[in-house]
């Protein structure tokens, strides 16, 4: 079943062109990786799917479960069940992550027409994917990543990730700024999380990451365009030789 | 002619008047009140201090004053629920100016020696009171309202707590603006918080009616030594609402005082806050909220006088501006030569919801001292684009998303207050008045 389908996709941030018609279709229970160098256009990417207002969309199509993406708010694709793991989670001073939870739990209840989830439950609840990504109760009090390490800050957007229960997981950058043990909590709370109904696109610079969380295939992302697409040797291969023979294929071919 | 002219010759025409319905100690000023009347007008927008509030054109309309104190009967109970549940407080009201007597303000259950209740009264049964600390610290050698105050107040509100005692219960003074027309009143309020003392004070600022209103304001608090107060300020009024307020406060040693200024609604606003450091380990904590839409306007001033050594200063201030909805705020620190181990902190944070808004800012502080912790700090910005979007990716919608980034943004302040009922309530208030439900002020009948 396909997930999502991307065609021709094109988008600019102030008037500069970055994405330059990507093609990709990610099918339920396929986990997709996308690598390739700085400023390839794998952050504008993950930003245009999950609707971020500063990207224009200047032509192609996005379909997700069966209904046009491009058309929806940000937070209707959220309720649909997208998810990004930012690479930059955002501190939300005043605003505890109990509160940001409640909020964004039953604003997506309310969407699908189901009623405010029961406190107690809700704390059932909260308890229960905290442990899963080994999350200490105390941060529920606090503000929104104020004060987080780098490795909370991200255990903290996979432990969003398992509240809201997404269809479809955008993992932008989620390795960077994380040592071994964390990457490893964050892996495994990602692997826990995986079922034949659900897919996540992981977006990274290196292998390591692919370590734990196992692509089905790899993307290579340059210019603005998919220029190569394979299984995941790819990543390992790209570990090895880097990204020039990659571009050089690519190159080549338009001759 | 200039305003100040009319009001000048008004109280020559009318002296007898104003002084007849007068406490007689409140009348023993009036001719310095005068003088200083003559002397600087009415403050407008070419001093510094009023640069961003020309108040002297408030008073350029004909407002009608009820000098012969006309009885202007207030059915409280039918007019007013109080908007503060939970919240058992001695009751206390002003109808305008005037101290109103009503079943709810009974003296039941204030401890012994404790007067609260008319100055008219006070002057009568405990006159050395009132006259020993009426109109001592409200200065009227510089430009202000304190003297056009002066000249007219007749009646106010006094609370006095003799050493020792503490009053556990918060007194609440709810000060109604009620009057089939346009009317200026002139409001007192005198503190005395005896050596060791401790008293909450909360004034809630409302008006009945759809008229235009005119409110001068002074407060004079007397902390004296090792004494607590907490005073909370909270007007709720309405867009033909002018209001221009001044509270002194001194402390003497050890004293600790919190002032929390919230302006939830109004038209007009001007609120002048001067604090001295009159005896050494004094602490302050000065705090205020402004909520702002429509072309309301809020200005509040602050002066905060280290003139002991040994003394903590706190002040924390922000303002939310909706429309085109304007914000003054200018904060002044002195710590004189010889007040060591000052340590002053000082705050303003603002957000501008539209292009329209505007807030104006002016920390200030003067150092004379070579053994002090002081800062400052204002900023003027957005709501953070970057936290709107994280939440909406969560799938909190915008509209929802910046209501509790604004609710966390004046939630540092809230959080402050320390009356839990009262925080309880003025969370609710707050989030009301974004949510754009509290277009008057809750809990008034009248208003709605």
């Amino acid at each position: 079943m396909s997930m999502l389908k991307i065609e021709n996709l094109e988008a600019a941030i102030n008037g500069k062109q970055i994405l330059k018609g990507i093609n990709l279709e990610v099918n339920a229970g396929e986990v997709h990786a996308i690598m390739g160098p700085n400023g390839s256009g794998k952050s504008t990417m993950s930003n245009v799917l999950v609707g971020h207002p500063a990207y224009e969309v200047t032509g192609g199509t996005a379909t997700f479960k069966g209904k046009n993406l491009l058309e929806m708010s940000a937070e209707e694709r959220s309720h649909e069940g997208l998810f990004m793991s930012f690479q930059y989670p955002v501190e939300i001073p005043g605003v505890s992550m109990t509160n940001f939870m409640r909020t964004a739990i039953n604003e997506k209840r309310k969407y699908q027409g189901l009623p405010p989830m029961a406190p107690t439950e809700f704390l059932k609840f909260i308890k229960e994917k905290r442990d899963m990504v080994k999350l200490d109760a105390k941060f529920m009090n606090r503000s929104v990543n104020e004060g987080f390490s780098g490795g909370e800050k991200k255990r903290n957007e996979i432990f969003q990730m398992a509240m809201l229960e997404p269809s479809l997981s955008i993992l932008d950058e989620t390795d960077s700024g994380l040592d071994i043990d964390a990457l490893r909590i964050v892996a495994d709370g990602v692997n826990r999380l995986k079922s034949p109904e659900t897919s996540v696109i992981v977006i990274t610079h290196y292998q390591r990451l692919l370590d734990y969380i196992k692509p089905d295939i790899v993307h290579v992302l340059y210019q603005g365009r998919i220029i190569k697409t394979a299984g995941p040797q790819l990543a390992l291969e790209l570990e090895e030789r880097g990204y020039d023979w990659v571009i050089k294929e690519y190159e080549d071919s338009l001759k | 002619m200039k305003p100040a002219q009319n009001y000048i010759e008004l109280f020559k025409d009318n002296r007898a008047l104003v002084e007849r319905g007068s406490a007689g100690v409140m009348n023993t000023l009036r001719d310095a009140a005068l003088s200083s009347l003559v002397r600087y007008g009415l403050p407008h927008n070419g001093l510094e201090e009023y640069l961003h509030t020309d108040v002297s054109k408030w008073f350029e309309p004909d407002w009608g004053m009820n000098l012969a104190r006309l009885d202007m009967p207030v059915d409280f109970a039918q007019a007013f629920k109080c908007s503060v549940p939970n919240l058992s407080t001695q009751l206390y009201f002003l109808a305008n100016d005037a101290f109103a007597s009503s079943d709810r303000a009974s003296k039941a259950g204030l401890p012994e020696g404790v007067f609260a209740g008319s100055i008219k009264e006070a002057a009568q049964n405990r006159p050395e009171l009132v006259e020993k600390f009426y109109g001592r610290l409200a200065d009227m050698d510089k430009p202000g309202i304190a003297a056009i105050n002066t000249l007219f107040a007749q009646d106010g509100y006094i609370l006095y707590v003799p050493d020792g005692v503490t009053i556990e219960k918060p007194l609440q003074l709810i000060t109604l603006l009620s009057s089939k027309v346009d009317l200026m009143v002139n409001r007192r309020i005198l503190v005395v918080l005896g050596r060791a003392s401790q008293a909450k004070l909360l004034l809630c600022d409302h008006a009945l009616t759809a008229n235009n209103y005119l409110t001068t304001q002074v407060i004079e608090v007397f902390a004296g030594q090792d004494s607590t107060f907490e005073l909370y300020d909270l007007e709720e009024t309405h867009t033909a609402n002018l209001r221009a307020s001044e509270l002194y406060i001194s402390q003497d040693a050890g004293s600790k005082v919190s002032v929390d200024n919230l302006t939830l609604h109004n038209g007009q606003t001007r609120n002048t806050v001067c604090v001295t450091f009159d005896g050494q380990g004094a602490e302050l904590s000065l705090n205020g909220v402004a909520i702002t839409d429509k072309s309301q306007h809020v200005d509040n001033m602050t002066f905060v006088d280290h003139r002991v050594p040994d003394c903590t200063s706190n002040e924390l201030f922000k303002y939310v501006l909706d429309e085109s909805s304007t914000g003054a705020f200018a904060g002044k620190v002195l710590v004189r030569e010889g007040a060591q181990h000052t340590s002053s902190q000082q705050t303003n944070r603002n957000i501008c919801l539209t292009r329209e808004a505007r807030m104006f800012t002016q920390p200030q502080l003067e150092i004379y001292a070579d053994d002090v912790k002081c800062s400052h700090g204002a900023t003027v910005g957005q709501l953070d684009d970057k936290a709107l979007f994280y939440m909406r990716q969560r799938g909190i919608p915008q509209q929802e998303a910046r209501m509790m980034l604004m609710l966390a943004f004046v939630g540092e302040v809230i959080s402050k207050v320390e009356l839990e009922p009262l925080r309880d309530r003025l969370y609710r208030l707050v989030e009301k008045r974004f949510r754009g439900e509290l277009t008057q002020c809750e809990g008034c009948r009248a208003c709605r």
